[in-house]
């Protein structure tokens, strides 16, 4: 049986759900950074999957933006809870309530 | 023929005294500089006066209109910066420039060494340009310009000593009470602006308004309203019934004020403004009927009060409110020539009083000054006996009073007596007025005899300490009693009856201004009493010896027997309270207008504003918190929170467009 696409949309769906219950319930920062990028990464499953199915290049165009994005966005991330890390020796995501009521 | 191009002069001059004055009083300090700027003036202005004054008298034509500038063009309105000289602003110009030259050459001598000599010439200079303004403007709104000037510069007038808490009320009660005049002064305009332009005359003209008055139609409710409405605007600023209150209590202003502003000029504003509109009132006869009413009672009435006062500047202050009905009674019975020969008349002897009684009260001053006592110097209690100190003062006093009081052939003989004989004789006239003038004639008589008597005759009640200092002011001060005096014993010979074989001048000299109306609408004297000249000369000498029974009687109370005012105040007690504190007037205004007023300010202040108003903006500002407080426990603070509301949401949006 060769894979079609809808297993590849189940598979990224699967994937996307992982990610999300992983940024609702872990409090490690660095843990729902990665959560996140396996959310982004299920959606570039799905767009490529797409796009070989459609005979489409737009998706795998738009996978290299989201890519470049990620990494993007890895960057200030990792930067923001370093200089977190400094102030106040942790990285649970809980600590962070400065600006609550 | 002649030319009148620099009429713009006559309130040029004192405008520009005003601010030169105002703006460099300060750094100029020198007070002969000051009061010497402000004399010259005024006289410059009386200067032009004069030559277009005996210009006018020579011209054939007797109206002329100079437009400087255009003010505003609406429509078919056009409004300018226009002035009429016509017999009847040329009189009132040289009476207001003439005396009030002679009240500012007074002025540099009563002033002398008062904090803020510049700000007195300064308003005393504005005053007169304002005033200039109201006779002179040829439209209603160049005149209600001067018309609120002069009010303006009353206030700031009597209230020169602000220090002083009275002077401050008593600025304060003038202008308010002036205001609910004007008040009535600018409805009348309104409706008479309307109801000529509902007839396609869009105009605010004197002139124009006197040649389209006749549209409006004679005896109409619109004419009464809107001559009513200009009446309450001349009982505010002349001090009639209802509204002369604040005119005794202006007093409180230096001396040579209320002789200019309060005597002379600003107060017969009102008459002026009745004669300029000769026309509309001419034909309202339910309104001149009520105008000659109000005269004759205030006449009454005030004099009443001048009976019971002991400040002198309050007998005359009652005096010229007296006077003034004199003045509206002429008016409402539309003798209108009589009314402004008297004005003119008072003017010249109500000034010299006012003036002398200035110096009076500045020789008084000086003596107490001297004798460290704090008596008071205008209380005629203190005084007595002051003709022997002051001969000057004296003389010119007496016959001032002696022409108020319509002695013979003085001024005052002459104008009151064209008052009587119209208010007896004439088409609107009435016996019941005749009686009431006659009766306030002898009470005029009465009451400033009395203030000779206690002021000039009899023995000096003063300190031995305090006479040695009394003395006659300064040639500044006596040289404008000596010319009013003039004025007032001479002045009156204009206007001698044709029964006593004069030419009556100034009946034929306005003839131009008030004999289309009077003529038009039928006023004259009773065609049943052109004939009866025993009738007129009866009349004259039962006035004339009205005139002399109060000066009789009051010579005789306070003169031959000191004793009998005591024992009169002691057997009518009630009645001498009554009419010393004024019949109750203030209290009564005070407790149907006044406090009530009061009472819903305080009511607006603590229960509308505090409560409604407050309540409105707080209570606003008490939901918004409150629904916020409600609202902010959602702000976590927990990342995990956010992040829950954010995938329930996407969630929640997402099922929508799938399942809609």
């Amino acid at each position: 049986m060769t894979p079609t696409v809808y297993h590849y949309l189940v598979l990224s769906a699967i994937l996307f759900s992982m990610g999300t219950i992983g940024v609702l319930t872990r409090r490690n920062a660095i843990v729902i950074f990665m959560c996140i990028e396996l959310m982004l990464n299920a959606v570039n499953l799905s767009f490529i999957s797409l796009s070989s199915h459609l005979g489409n290049l737009d998706g795998q165009i738009f996978v290299f933006f989201v890519m470049a994005v990620a990494a993007a966005e890895a960057a200030v991330g990792l930067a923001l809870m370093i200089t977190f890390f400094r102030n106040r020796e942790s990285i649970e995501v809980d600590d962070i309530n400065l600006l609550k009521w | 023929m002649y030319s009148y191009d620099y009429l713009w002069l006559i309130p040029f001059f004192p405008l520009i005294g005003a601010i030169i004055n105002g703006l460099l009083g300060k750094k100029i300090k020198n007070e002969k500089v000051i009061g010497g700027l402000g004399t010259l003036a005024i006289a410059s202005s009386f200067a032009v006066s004069c030559t277009y004054f005996f210009q006018l008298l020579k011209d054939t034509e007797k109206v002329h209109q100079q437009v400087i500038a255009s003010w505003m063009s609406v429509g078919q309105l056009q409004v300018d910066w226009g002035f009429l000289l016509d017999p009847l602003s040329a009189l009132m110009i040289m009476v207001v420039t003439g005396v009030g030259s002679l009240i500012h050459l007074y002025s540099i001598g009563y002033m002398h060494g008062e904090e803020g000599f510049y700000r007195f010439f300064s308003y005393l200079n504005l005053f007169c340009f304002s005033m200039l303004m109201l006779v002179l403007g040829n439209n209603a709104l160049v005149m209600f310009i001067g018309w609120e000037g002069v009010g303006l510069c009353s206030y700031l007038l009597i209230g020169y000593y602000f220090h002083k808490k009275s002077a401050g009320d008593a600025a304060k009660k003038a202008f308010v009470v002036n205001r609910v005049g004007d008040f009535g002064f600018l409805v009348g305009l309104f409706i008479l602006f309307w109801s000529l332009g509902s007839h396609g005359v869009w105009t605010l003209n004197f002139v124009e308004i006197g040649e389209n008055a006749h549209l409006l139609g004679p005896g109409s409710l619109v004419v009464t309203l809107i001559t009513l409405c200009f009446f309450l605007g001349a009982t505010g600023k002349s001090a009639q019934i209802p509204l002369y209150t604040w005119l005794p209590d202006a007093m409180e202003g230096p001396t040579p004020v209320s002789a200019l502003i309060h005597a002379a000029t600003m107060v017969t504003a009102g008459v002026y403004m009745i004669g300029r509109m000769n026309v509309l009132f001419s034909m309202a006869p339910s309104t001149m009927m009520v105008i000659a009413i109000i005269g004759a009672a205030t006449a009454v009435f005030a004099a009443t009060i001048g009976f019971a006062q002991n400040d002198i500047k309050r007998v005359l202050a009652y005096s010229t409110v007296s006077q003034l009905g004199y003045m509206f009674l002429a008016m409402g019975v539309g003798a209108f020539t009589a009314g402004i020969f008297h004005l003119m008349t008072h003017a010249f002897f109500k000034a010299c009083l006012f003036l002398g009684s200035g110096s009076v009260i500045h020789a008084m001053h000086h003596g107490l000054h001297h004798a460290h006592s704090h008596d008071d110097p205008q209380d005629m209690r203190n005084m007595g006996g002051l003709a022997k100190k002051m001969k000057v003062t004296y003389w010119t006093f007496l016959f001032s009073t002696l022409a108020i009081s319509g002695f013979p052939l003085l001024s005052g003989f002459f104008s009151k007596d064209e008052i009587l004989w119209w208010s007896f004789g004439s088409t609107r006239g009435s016996w019941v007025l005749w009686l009431c003038a006659a009766l306030a004639a002898g009470m005029t008589a009465f009451y400033m005899f009395r203030c000779v008597s206690l002021t000039f005759w009899g023995e000096q009640r003063t300190t031995a300490k305090a006479r040695d200092h009394i003395h006659e002011s300064p040639w500044v001060i006596t040289v404008p009693l000596v010319v009013l005096a003039f004025l007032a014993v001479f002045g009156g010979f204009v206007g001698v009856p044709a029964i006593m074989g004069g030419a009556n001048h100034i009946h034929h000299y306005f003839e131009p201004v008030f004999g289309h109306a009077q003529e038009t609408y039928g006023i004259a004297i009773k065609a049943a009493l052109h004939s009866s000249h025993g009738l007129e000369i009866g009349l004259l000498v039962g006035s004339v010896l009205i005139g002399f029974t109060g000066i009789g009687l009051a010579i005789f109370m306070y003169l031959k027997r000191p004793d009998l005012p005591g024992k009169f105040v002691a057997a009518f007690g009630g009645l001498h309270r009554t009419v010393f504190n004024k019949w109750y007037v203030d209290e009564i205004y005070d407790a149907l207008f006044i406090n009530p007023t009061k009472r819903l300010g305080t009511f607006l202040w603590k229960g509308f504003d505090v409560k409604v108003v407050d309540g409105i903006v707080n209570g606003v500002g008490k939901i918004v918190f409150a629904c916020s407080r409600g609202m902010r426990i959602t702000q976590s603070g927990l990342v995990h929170n956010y992040a829950m509301t954010m995938v329930v949401g996407m969630v929640v949006i997402v099922a929508f467009f799938v399942f809609k």
